[in-house]
């Protein structure tokens, strides 16, 4: 293995600990570091609500960003050696859009009669969650089915563009028949964030998070062979149907769970896989899936640090914080794409 | 003729696609053919005389309509998808995003069908790598990256790629379309090689007639509606098949040189002497509408001393000395001109 390789695999966790720590440290109320550490250890803090704090909010955040940041770097990173366009991203095929979708219709529609789903198991934020989930592989499914229909891939691709137009052009509908307050919520949610996931809802969305992960890394041998195209894959071995709906299935996965919980967050699918390649110089799937996970949760955590606002008491949007990292990289990476290796 | 056991075999073979309202479109039918080990096969055809679909047919990428292909006595509809990966290696025109891998990485895809789930190399497979990128002459890049390869190396590179594939069978599309002309006999000169020492069967299809003649075994030449003409160059050519094929419009294949041409009117002339610059002679003559023949009493003779020494004689006139070709047309455009006057007159 060579040197790059094995620095990165020491630096990246390391970063990862130190981000997520600093993630738990600091926050809008300002708690010192070491009432931080002995609520963590079960002690009891100065004031009861620091606990709650620490516990109930901080330590739930910071892990659903480091998911979540992973499962976004990760589909952006299928995406793009799928359709072997490096500006592919996972809310291109209109995966996102599903979800938003979904979580109009509950918070447009039915939100003012959340009460009277109140008799059902779900309402409320898990009734948005489930809203997403199902938007997301409605979107996912047609997807599926049209890539069994046409078989090239940027034809794949606008067709994924065109869906996400549809499910705006519907979102647009809604909210002009919506109420202002109902309008606003909505807005909110597209904001982005990722504190939405409480300790209980945790573990669902650990669990999900890490499926659709494990499945992306059996996917590695055949992403290094659609490098060389979908022919040449073919050519040694590779069944280029089943990899490529497993391809998009793994995608689905970690995008509509992720949008599901933190709502539509931006950049972090196109631009990390970049960064990870640009970080490793090398688009061996072998590393730069580990890296590109090992990124998109670091980033995610650094953008969940930079939405504290000091002097105040809430938080930043997440959308305003990731186009500040996302979009330089990716201006940087189309300017300089005569120089970078993995674009010729 | 010794009796050797065709690698790839077919007979009644009819190609093309399947369109999506079930009718078939039919691009060529009737093909019989046959592949040896150790041989390098070109074929030869005009753009849409369906080269590409015959190299995916034979390559499994589509199926033909109807006939079977024969790979080494056994159906190729009968092989499995990881069966035919080992048996016939590609090496395609299609631009790959494989610019930020090393050479070594690339090559190491040809393992693909050899290693298991996660892809993880063995002594063995590492081996075959480093022995690949030495056939195919390109180990002193292996790790450099494919994005800075010229043409030819990523040629010799994908080539590799094959060879570490060990595939009996290699096909390649148009291999040297978009290499300059060092790297285009440099790449025939190694498939060639590679067809004797490992006793590979390649085929590959290419525009490129001169190099196919010069370095190809065998030849395909392939031409709507018409059966696949198969033999050695030589024997294709002395048997007239490259005109028929390389007719159109006012092109012409001209046997003696192996070459296409544009056709004009062309005057025999009379032209002997130092083989040499009695080629070269011929060519210039030859652009200049003249088809150098025996010398004849009612023609114009043309005798090449030396490099720097040639004689021309017209009928019924004293000879002139020239030193160059260039004054030799010159002087034989002035005859022809003056001919011409006196016609008139």
């Amino acid at each position: 293995m060579n040197r790059r390789i094995c620095l990165l695999y020491t630096l990246l966790p390391a970063a990862l600990v130190a981000l997520l720590a600093g993630s738990v440290v600091y926050g809008a109320v300002s708690i010192p570091p070491e009432s931080v550490l002995d609520i963590l250890l079960g002690g009891e803090p100065q004031r009861a609500s620091w606990r709650h704090i620490v516990l109930q909010s901080r330590l739930p955040q910071a892990f659903t960003a480091m998911f979540a940041g992973a499962s976004l770097a990760v589909s952006g990173l299928l995406m793009q050696t799928l359709f072997l366009n490096p500006l592919a991203g996972p809310s291109i095929l209109g995966i996102s859009d599903g979800a938003n979708l979904g979580v109009a219709v509950v918070m447009l529609c039915l939100g003012g009669s959340l009460s009277r789903l109140a008799d059902l198991p779900v309402s409320g934020y898990p009734a948005i969650i489930l809203a997403a989930f199902v938007g997301a592989c409605a979107v996912l499914g047609l997807i599926l089915y049209f890539s069994s229909k046409v078989k090239n891939n940027v034809m794949l691709l606008i067709i994924g563009l065109m869906i996400g137009y549809l499910a705006s052009s519907v979102i647009s509908i809604l909210n002009f028949y919506a109420s202002t307050d109902k309008v606003h919520a909505y807005v909110m949610w597209g904001l982005g964030n990722f504190s939405g996931v409480s300790l209980a809802q945790l573990p669902l969305f650990l669990l999900c998070s890490s499926g659709g992960l494990f499945l992306a890394v059996l996917l590695i041998k055949p992403l290094n062979a659609l490098l060389l195209g979908e022919l040449y894959a073919a050519n040694l071995g590779v069944r280029i149907r089943r990899t490529r709906m497993t391809i998009l299935l793994c995608t689905g996965i970690l995008t509509a769970v992720t949008t599901a919980f933190c709502g539509p967050v931006s950049f972090i699918g196109l631009a990390v896989p970049h960064i990870a390649r640009l970080l490793l110089g090398s688009s061996n799937h072998k590393a730069l899936l580990p890296v590109t996970l090992l990124t998109g949760s670091c980033i995610a955590l650094l953008c969940n640090i930079l939405m504290v606002t000091p002097s105040m008491n809430t938080l930043l949007p997440l959308n305003a914080v990731t186009p500040l990292i996302g979009a330089p990289v990716v201006i940087y990476v189309i300017i300089n794409r005569k120089n970078i290796h993995y674009f010729n | 003729m010794s009796e050797r056991t065709p690698v790839i075999e077919a007979a009644g073979l009819r190609i093309g696609y399947v369109l999506r309202n079930g009718k078939k479109k039919v691009v060529h039918s009737g093909l019989n053919l046959k592949l040896y080990a150790g041989e390098v096969t070109c074929l030869l055809g005009l753009n849409g005389a369906g080269k590409s679909t015959l190299l995916r047919t034979l390559g499994g990428f589509q199926q033909a309509l109807s006939g079977e292909v024969l790979l080494q006595g056994k159906p190729l509809s009968a092989f499995s998808q990881a069966e035919r990966s080992l048996a016939v290696g590609v090496v395609l025109t299609d631009r790959t995003h494989a610019g930020g891998i090393t050479v070594y990485e690339l090559v190491s895809l040809g393992r693909h069908p050899h290693t298991g789930f996660f892809g993880r190399l063995k002594k063995r497979d590492r081996d075959i790598i480093t022995h690949s990128l030495q056939a195919a002459g390109i180990s002193h890049k292996a790790s450099g990256y494919v994005a800075e390869l010229s043409d030819g190396e990523r040629q010799k590179a994908m080539i590799a790629k094959a060879l570490a594939q060990q595939c009996p069978i290699i096909i390649l599309d148009e291999p040297t379309a978009f290499l300059d002309v060092t790297s285009r006999i440099g790449t025939m000169a190694l498939l060639r090689r590679l067809a004797r020492e490992q006793q590979k069967t390649i085929l590959l299809s290419t525009h490129d007639i001169e190099a196919a003649i010069q370095m190809g075994d065998r030849l395909w030449l392939l031409e709507k509606e018409r059966p696949l003409a198969c033999g050695t160059p030589e024997d294709l050519i002395l048997g007239g098949l490259f005109e028929t094929f390389f007719h159109k419009d006012d092109i012409r294949f001209d046997p003696a040189t192996g070459k296409l041409t544009a056709t004009a009117p062309l005057t025999p002339i009379g032209l002997t002497g130092d083989p040499l610059t009695a080629h070269w002679a011929a060519n210039a003559l030859m652009r200049n509408g003249w088809r150098a023949s025996s010398p004849d009493d009612t023609r114009i003779h043309v005798n090449c001393l030396g490099k720097r020494q040639i004689v021309i004689t017209p009928p019924n006139r004293p000879p002139l000395c020239v030193n160059s070709i260039a004054d030799l047309i010159a002087t034989i455009e002035t005859l022809n001109t003056k001919d011409d006057k006196r016609n008139h007159l």
